[in-house]
């Protein structure tokens, strides 16, 4: 299909990461004591932040190589 | 309990999910486009969809809770179950639908035997779809309620606090509707790969903190012990292990009839993969699932276990505001015991002991390792779950709406905008009726539950009339329809013949005889034997009046028989695209962690 469906997975994961991680960073401590003293919302908003860039990584390449392939079509097309 | 970042979370997700319908719209030209995505969809996005189309909030919430309840031995539903079923319909079945060019489940029954057998399929289908994303609806709504986290914010905008489950159940429906009445299928599919991704991000972290709590599998065997953490202990008799069930039903039952029935035969997966780009992504479709699936239990059924493991919590966290004036007695681990709603005091079996609410075991271990701000992320999860099930129903529903009963029975020759246009309003009236039964399943339980069984009854011997149908060109239609009358009848018969232990006659079974016949040592096993009966009836009655009628012609059956098909070609294909190589791979990986956790 036209639309490649890990751009904006990959920017919804990006979005959430950095919410996570930026709330993790400037919350209270005591907020997580239940989570066994882990800043869960820093560890887990970074892990995301990390995957949601490499899926975009991926998927602005994959675009990028179909926009390249569609365009030397064209070209052939026109020469003939 | 909820502060700002968890409510900008949820807020984002749906904001992205309406965004998705908005950016699919302009594709929706013909009907093509918008029930079957225009058959454009790579592999590995149809392959995440077949998953996640299945991984309603029931699914979530339930599997825990037989995690919590049984132990371990719930992943027979994904290890002998899913996994064998979801490789023989990529190997050895997805030729036929995808190849037929059927839009359809039931209009592939209409091209291999007859009318009446796809009018069967395609009504009891439909009506299934409505009712089941009205349960899940239903389920939604009562668990907001439960948790009580939009209590605060009903208190600050001045509103009763009865109108939550309103609320519920009305946004979570309209978000649905307005993507699906823009993208269709596309729509559908590619929120439901958003939709396992979120899943996978909320349950994670959860899965980690509560292992690492209690001290990982081998802190979490000590605790337990070996009949919740071995899967395969003391089957060799239904008297020797949690589920009540000995070996040869489970495997027969669940792991051949049941699970081939759902996976093999059944729209609402099955069209993911018929959304695909070609044959060869279509077959990839479930197998590509599969690994994936195969490690669900971990994500689902883990939850469940550690949240019995944890030490009992006197007053927890909804027990202590419904009943502040009964004595509650403790539950086990995170498991509150079961309140009833009436009377505010928790219920009990005939034995008198407590019975435990086991669908708060994932709500619950939410609630209890994760603070604000992923807090807002699990409860998003928990909605993506939702809302993937109950769009599985509603797309599966409008394409056999508008394909096997509209365009077939009702308006044959309209054109094809005409069709688009309907299967727009057929996801508007669709969702629609599914909040009526949302709102029925409120109102009567009975009822509902009495549906579900009806649908089990016609469900069961399916599979039976697919295997003959594409495996044996001498099936007839009159065979396939009396196969399939005959396994429903005799799925009713004997349910209303046997009782599990303990069960009151009625819905539970035994409603035919004033004593049972036969006794079940638990309500699972019941299930089973009655699919096993149900689909050997319908395999012998579908081969004793083919026998007895005119045989099809062979040249309408080429592309719907196995023995009248080319085999499709996997040569040119890479090595790890091939269907015969993917499925051996997951097999021996499904193996492995049966034995593993045996």
């Amino acid at each position: 299909m036209r639309l490649d469906i890990r751009l904006p997975l990959g920017l919804l994961f990006m979005v959430f990461g950095l919410l996570l991680a930026v709330f993790g960073l400037i919350s209270n401590k005591e907020l997580y004591a239940r989570s066994l003293s882990i800043d869960i919302n820093f560890w887990w908003g970074a892990v995301m932040l990390l995957f949601g860039a490499l899926l975009f990584v991926l998927g602005r390449r994959n675009h990028r190589r179909q926009n390249q392939t569609e365009s030397i079509s064209k070209a052939a097309a026109e020469r003939e | 309990m909820l502060t700002p970042i968890d409510w900008i979370i949820m807020v984002v997700y749906m904001a992205f999910v309406l965004g998705i319908g908005l950016a699919l719209k302009r594709y929706m030209r013909t009907s093509t486009d918008f029930f079957l995505a225009g058959r454009a969809i790579p592999a590995w996005v149809c392959g995440l969809a077949f998953i996640s189309a299945n991984l309603g909030a029931q699914e979530v919430i339930g599997m825990a809770a037989s995690g919590a309840k049984y132990g371990i031995s719930t992943s027979h539903f994904y290890w002998i179950g899913a996994i064998p079923a979801m490789v023989f319909v990529g190997v050895f079945m997805m030729p036929f639908y995808y190849g037929s060019r059927a839009r359809s489940v039931p209009e592939y029954l209409r091209l291999r035997f007859d009318e009446k057998t796809r009018a069967f399929n395609a009504i009891s289908f439909a009506t299934m779809t409505v009712f089941s994303s009205g349960i899940s609806m239903y389920a939604m709504a009562k668990l907001t309620q439960t948790l009580h986290i939009f209590d605060a914010p009903f208190r600050a905008l001045g509103l009763p606090q009865s109108w939550i489950f309103h609320a519920g159940i009305l946004i979570s429906a309209l978000v649905v509707l307005a993507y699906i009445f823009l993208g269709g299928l596309s729509s559908a599919i590619y929120n439901e790969v958003v939709q396992f991704f979120l899943i996978v991000a909320g349950f994670l972290p959860l899965v980690w903190l509560g292992l690492r709590n209690v001290g990982g599998w081998s802190g979490l065997k000590m605790r337990l012990g070996a009949g919740y953490t071995h899967s395969w202990i003391g089957l060799g008799s239904a008297h020797t292990n949690r589920l009540g069930v000995e070996w040869f039903g489970l495997a027969m039952g669940l792991g051949f009839v049941l699970s081939f029935g759902y996976w093999c035969t059944d729209f609402l997966v099955v069209q993911r993969a018929m959304a695909a780009d070609s044959m060869s992504a279509a077959r990839r479709t479930p197998l590509i699932a599969a690994f994936p699936k195969m490690f669900f239990p971990l994500l689902v059924i883990l939850p469940g276990l550690i949240a019995v493991a944890l030490p009992t919590e006197r007053v927890t966290t909804v027990a202590a505001v419904q009943s502040s004036a009964v004595a509650v007695p403790e539950g086990q681990g995170l498991i509150p015991p079961k309140i009833n709603p009436v009377t505010g005091a928790p219920e009990r079996d005939s034995q008198g002991n407590v019975q435990l609410d086991y669908n708060l075991a994932i709500p619950n271990m939410l609630l209890h390792y994760f603070p604000t701000g992923i807090l807002g992320l699990g409860l998003t999860a928990l909605l993506a779950s939702f809302m993937s099930g109950m769009a599985g129903n509603v797309t599966a529903f409008n394409s056999v709406w508008t394909y096997d009963i509209y365009q077939s029975y009702i308006n044959p020759k309209a054109s094809d905008q005409h069709y688009l246009w309907m299967g727009r309003m057929a996801t508007v009236f669709g969702i629609a009726l599914s909040i009526g039964a949302a709102y029925m399943a409120s109102r009567f339980d009975n009822i509902m539950d009495m549906l579900q069984l009806v649908f089990a009854f016609v469900n069961a011997p399916l599979f039976a009339t697919f295997l003959l149908g594409m495996f044996w060109k001498r099936t007839t239609g009159h065979g396939a329809f009396s196969g399939l009358l005959a396994g429903t009848l005799t799925a009713a018969l004997h349910h209303g013949l046997a009782l599990p232990a303990g069960a009151a006659a009625g819905v539970k079974g035994g409603w035919l005889v004033t004593s049972p016949l036969h006794s079940y040592p638990s309500e699972m096993a019941q299930n089973f034997w009655t699919a096993i009966f149900a689909w050997t009836a319908c395999f012998l009655i579908t081969i004793l009046v083919s026998l007895l009628t005119r045989p099809q012609e062979e040249s309408k059956l080429a592309g719907l028989v196995y023995s009248l098909t080319e085999r499709p070609r996997t040569e040119d294909l890479p090595w790890y695209q091939r269907p015969g190589i993917l499925a051996v791979a997951a097999l021996a990986i499904a193996l492995l962690l049966n034995i593993i956790f045996m």
